[in-house]
Order: structure tokens, then sequence, then C-alpha cells
């Protein structure tokens, strides 16, 4: 089933536009140190709010043009005329951990003697935006997994034992669904964010992220999943299941829920985006992933300087385009999705 | 109907009172109160501490606290802000009108625009109108709320068309009444853009779904075959059917609005509710974060309300029931 859906999702174009450039970011995402011509953190006071470099192509080399600071006051810089640098492919730099685990040093692409390479400029304390969008890119684009991951467990048990058990566990489940949907949500995560924060190392912030939007969002889940429920727990077939006797966890776990897998699978995917953004916000307001670290939100949160505005440095906004693009891709694979798995979802004339 | 407003107005208590409780659990479980940066500073007496935290409550167990503060409510006392040193009651009584404004401001915005483009849309699935608005909708729905209000003061720098920030200019005081008007007004605009794009897209999209259902039910064709223009048929007929969903969503959309309102008026510097929870939260200033939550979530439960009335007046079949 599994392999039917995701051959009828290819064959849409939305589809395979939206898997491939998903494909490309995650991948992008996991390969980043190796992507990245330095780390994240190494700043170069001396290059604060650097331009984006321009690469010329000269002598059968793509080359690095260098640029010179004319006024401090404004970080106004002036490339220097016929200066450039080669570009060193697939040579060695700081060293890092591919995954996490094996020990590297390559780089795609490095510039010698220490000259540097700001494919999108650098921030204000002269660090490399492209390098901070690709690492940021792991956390960001992760957390959108893990959390719908975290969320659909729950709410799949949470609706399905709902919506089977009736009674007072199905009140309780859905009163406090309602709860959770009839309050601000920002305000709930900010009043969790500072309720767990003494709870959780400051660099393990990524997990109690990951938790407080996950806890935050299982309501609405679990309440499509206990209608879906209700309305299957009257088929024949689970009557016949009834009547042969099998136990209620085996009805519930073997023929209930699998029978809604089609629904969670398209429903975590259109709420990936919300994620991302959940995420990005939070460490937008100084509430999420922290320095050194970098994530999309934080890289904005960071842009909100008026010198920024008045100077035009337009790089610093970066990380929004990529998550616009993030969440439109993940939309159209959702919708894409929804149509293969069941092509009833579709409006009509569209 | 007036029993129906009671009934609804009741069940705001258990409800506040989860919320409020939650939160104030919630806070006493951070670390540090709002007197941990005093505390810190070397040069201040022991004794004058220990009496700060005992007139502040500071020194009780949490639920203590939270008796105390309910007792207080039930008399119409708020609290008094630590940061501001004044009662939390006139600082809400400040700030919320503005949050309401631009809220109002920005649903008025997404409903006025995403009608008539809906309508016009599903008139001709597939049509240009049809094609232009959903890949608009597609795309203003993936931008982060705090992005676009980033974006839009970029543009007020860089262009000087409009404010900055803030809900008045300076001389604001000084000008007359129908220039403080259209100064607020000249203010609004840009959070209400901000704000109002998503919820356009929002609408747009249900109700163009709306619409198409109600299109293919037989009275539309009735209609039609009565010789009623399209226009008529459109806009008197299925128009009118196909906002009723939408109308009981409004106590949600209105959820939403609070949320993306706390961060939009934290990048536009605007006077509102939610500047002021979210710093009253950095600050630990418990009782202005209890007080800006019980106002929150009241102006939730009244917007349900009243879209739930606003329901069941444009649809005669449904009944202040239950």
């Amino acid at each position: 089933m599994v392999a039917d859906i995701f051959r009828s999702l290819l064959r849409r174009p939305a589809g395979l536009i939206s898997a491939a450039l998903l494909g490309l970011l995650y991948g992008m995402a996991l390969f980043a140190p190796f992507l990245s011509p330095t780390t994240p953190s190494a700043q170069n006071l001396d290059r604060t709010y650097h331009p984006p470099t321009a690469l010329v192509w000269q002598d059968g080399h793509l080359r690095v043009q260098l640029y010179q600071l004319v006024d401090p006051s404004t970080a106004a810089y002036q490339p220097l005329p016929d200066r450039s640098v080669p570009l060193r492919w697939f040579s060695e730099g700081p060293s890092y951990k591919l995954f996490g685990l094996i020990p590297a040093n390559r780089h795609l692409f490095t510039v010698p003697d220490s000259h540097p390479i700001y494919l999108l400029g650098s921030d204000a304390t002269g660090r490399d935006v492209f390098t901070r969008l690709l690492y940021g890119a792991g956390i960001s684009l992760s957390i959108g997994l893990i959390g719908v991951f975290l969320t659909s467990l729950l709410g799949l048990t949470i609706g399905g034992l709902a919506g089977y058990l009736g009674g007072w566990p199905d009140s309780l489940a859905m009163r406090l669904t309602e709860f959770l949907m009839a309050v601000p949500g920002l305000y709930l995560l900010l009043a969790l964010r500072a309720a767990l924060s003494s709870r959780f190392p400051s660099d393990a912030t990524f997990l109690l992220i990951v938790i407080i939007l996950s806890a935050l969002g299982w309501a609405g889940t679990a309440r499509v999943v206990r209608g879906l429920v209700l309305s299957l727990r009257e088929r024949p077939f689970i009557l016949a299941a009834n009547i042969i006797g099998q136990r209620p966890w085996t009805i519930l776990f073997r023929h209930l829920l699998p029978n809604t897998f089609s629904y969670l699978i398209v429903a975590a995917t259109l709420s990936v985006p919300g994620y991302i953004l959940g995420e990005a916000a939070l460490s937008f307001l100084g509430l999420g992933i922290q320095e050194p670290a970098s994530s999309w939100g934080l890289m904005l949160g960071q842009a909100q300087d008026i010198k920024i505005f008045m100077l035009n440095f337009w790089w610093l906004l970066t990380p929004g385009a990529a998550i616009i693009l993030t969440v439109i891709a993940f939309n159209l694979l959702g919708d894409a999705l929804r149509d293969a798995v069941d092509p009833r979802f579709r409006l009509p004339g569209k | 109907m007036t029993a129906f407003i009671l009934r609804r107005l009741a069940a705001l208590l258990p409800m506040l009172l989860a919320v409020t409780l939650l939160v104030f659990a919630l806070m006493s479980l951070a670390p540090g109160d709002f007197l941990t940066p005093v505390k810190a500073q070397r040069d201040i007496n022991p004794a004058l501490i220990a009496e700060l935290q005992k007139s502040f409550g500071l020194d009780r167990p949490w639920y203590e606290q939270y008796a105390l503060w309910l007792g207080n409510v039930l008399h119409l006392d708020f609290g008094y802000s630590w940061t501001y040193k004044v009662p939390v009651a006139q600082l809400i009584a400040q700030r919320a009108p503005a949050t309401i404004l631009l809220s109002l401001t920005s649903l008025l915005l997404a409903w006025t625009l995403a009608i008539p483009l809906a309508v016009l849309a599903a008139a001709r699935p597939g049509g240009w109108i049809d094609r232009l608005t959903s890949a608009a909708a597609y795309f203003a729905l993936a931008i982060p709320e705090f992005f676009l209000a980033l974006l839009a003061v970029w543009m007020a720098a860089r262009t000087g068309w409009f404010p900055i920030g803030g809900l008045t200019s300076l001389d604001h005081d000084f000008l007359s009444p129908s220039s403080k008007f259209f100064d607020i007004a000249y203010h609004l605009i840009l959070p209400t853009l901000v704000l109002g794009l998503g919820g356009v897209a929002g609408t747009l999209r249900v109700l163009r779904a709306n619409v198409l259902d109600v299109l293919q039910s037989e009275y539309v064709t009735a209609a039609r075959a009565k010789g009623l223009s399209e226009k008529v048929v459109l806009f008197r007929h299925v128009l009118r059917n196909a906002l009723n969903p939408l109308l009981s969503t409004i106590g949600y959309a209105f959820a939403g609005l609070l949320s993306g309102s706390l961060l939009v008026e934290n990048v536009m510097n605007y006077p509102g509710l939610g500047r002021l929870v979210y710093e009253a939260f950095i600050r630990e200033d418990q009782f202005v974060v209890l007080g800006s939550v019980v106002v929150g979530c009241s102006l939730l439960i009244v917007g349900n309300l009243l879209s739930d009335l606003a329901l069941a007046w444009s649809d005669p079949r449904v009944r202040y029931g239950r």
C-alpha cells in the first residue's frame, strides 16, 4: 500500500517537484558540514556585514572576488579590481563529524590563505550566513519531522482510545483537546517554555522545543482519529472481529487504527510546516534554539536591528526565504499525497 | 437567547480557572522569580528583599499564592504590576484596545478581500482568477507572520512611506480629533496587512471550497432555471449559505490572530496585549501575565459566542439549543 501511494504520488508533477525539493533540502541539511566552507561559529570581526562575495570565472577556474572595507561605520565594502583567488575543491578544512559520527575534514570548497568567502554575506560578527543557513536547516527541518512523529503517535493513541472506549475516557480526552485548541497557542508555548527550561540543560533546548510543540499539537489529530474510529467501529468487519471473539486491544490496534493510516499520513505531512514555523517563532523571540547553535528563526531574530534595515543588509533575511520554500514544499507534498491516497478528497473542478 | 448567552458565559468560568491554574503552576515551576535580578545586586539589604518577598506573597507555596490571587480577582483586583508599578487592570485597559483594534481590522481585511475573490474563483474553477488566487493563497500561507512583519518594517525603513512602528505619532496628543483618527489609521495599515494576509488566504481557501460545494445543490439549479442572473445566484443565494460554516470558525480565527499578534506586535513595536504579555513573561511579572491570559481567553470565548450568535442569525436552521 505504501509503495502504491508513493508511485501514485511521484506520477503527479506537484508531488514529484515537492518531493525532489524536500529531498534536496534534507540532503543539504544532512551534509551541511561538508557543503559549507567553514564552521557556523567562526567569527571574523574585521568582516562584519560583508555583502555576498561575487564568483568570477577566469583562466578555467572558478575564483572568488576579494573585497576591501572602505567605511567601517556603514560596513561598506568594495571589490578589489582584478584581485581574486581560485576556489579549492574537496580540500581540507576545519574538521567535523559527518552525521555526528564519522570524523572528517574535507569540504566541498574552501578558499586558500583564509580569504573570506561569503556566498550569502556575513552577519554582525562576521560569521558566514551560508554556513549558518545550512547548519540551521538541520535543526529547523528535523524539528518538523520529529515533532510530527510524536504528535501523530500521541494523537493516534489518545484519539483511538477515546473513540473506541467511549464513556468517560472519551469525554475527558475531548474536553482536554477543546481546552488546548481554545487557548491562544503562543501564550501556552511561552508558559511551557518558561516552566520547563530549568529541567533541561541548555544544549537540550532542541528536545525541549520538540516536546513542547508536540504536547500542544496533538489535539487536532486526536479529534479526527476519534471521529474516524467512531465511524469505523460500526462497520461490518469490526462487527465480525467482535463476533469471532477478538480482544478489544487487537481490534483497536490491528483493525481500527491501521484504517486511519491514510488520513494520518496526509495530516502529518500537512502539519510539518506548523512545527517548522513554531520553532522559528520561538527561536525568533529568543526562547528557542540558543547560540552558538543556529536555526532559521534564530537567524531572523538577529536580523531585527534598525541598522540592518537602514543599510539594506538583505542577505540576513535569506532564512525567511528558506522557511517559505520548505513550507510550500511540504504543503504541495501534502496536497499531492491527499490526492494520491484518496481521490474522493479532491474538490470538484480542481 | 438570553439563557443561551448566559450559559455560554458560565462555561467561561471553568475554562478560565483551568487556564490560570495551569499558567500559575507553570510560572512557579520556572526558575527564579521577579526578585531574582534584585537579589543578584550585592548592595541591597537582605531584610528589604525579605520584606518585598512577603509583600508580593513570594514566600508562600504557589497554590497559596494562586488562592490569594483568585480571591483578589473575585473582588475585581487583578493585582499590581511589579515592573510598571501600576495596577494590572489599568495596564491591560491601556493595551487591550490596541490588540482588539488590530484583530478586528485584520479580520475585516480578510473578509472583505476573501469573499469576493473566493466567489469569483469558485464561479469558474480552473479559470485565471482561480489559479491566480490559489497560487497567491498558497504562497501567503507559507510566509511566517514574523517574517512578513520583518519585511514590512524593512520596507517602511527603506522607503519612509509608512511609520516603522507604534500606534501613534509623537505629536498625537496635540492633534485634532480627525487628525488623531487618521494618525492611528496610518499606523494601522502595515500591521493590519501583515496580520491579515494569512487570514485572507485561509478564508479564501475555505470559502472557495464551500462555494463549490453549495453550487452543486439543487436550489442553485432551480435558481438558474428560473432565469436569475449568475450574479444574483452567486452573491445572493450561494454566498449566503457558503458563509455559514465560516461564521462558526471566527472564534478560532480569533485565537490565531491573538497568537499572531504576539509576534507581529513585538516586531512592529505595536503597543498591544501581545507585547505586554511577552515582556511580562521575560521579567516574570506574574500578575501581568495572568491578567493578560485571562483577558486573552475571555476575548476568545466572547469571539466564539459572537460567531455562534452570528451563525444563528444567518442560518435559521441553527437554534439556540443545548
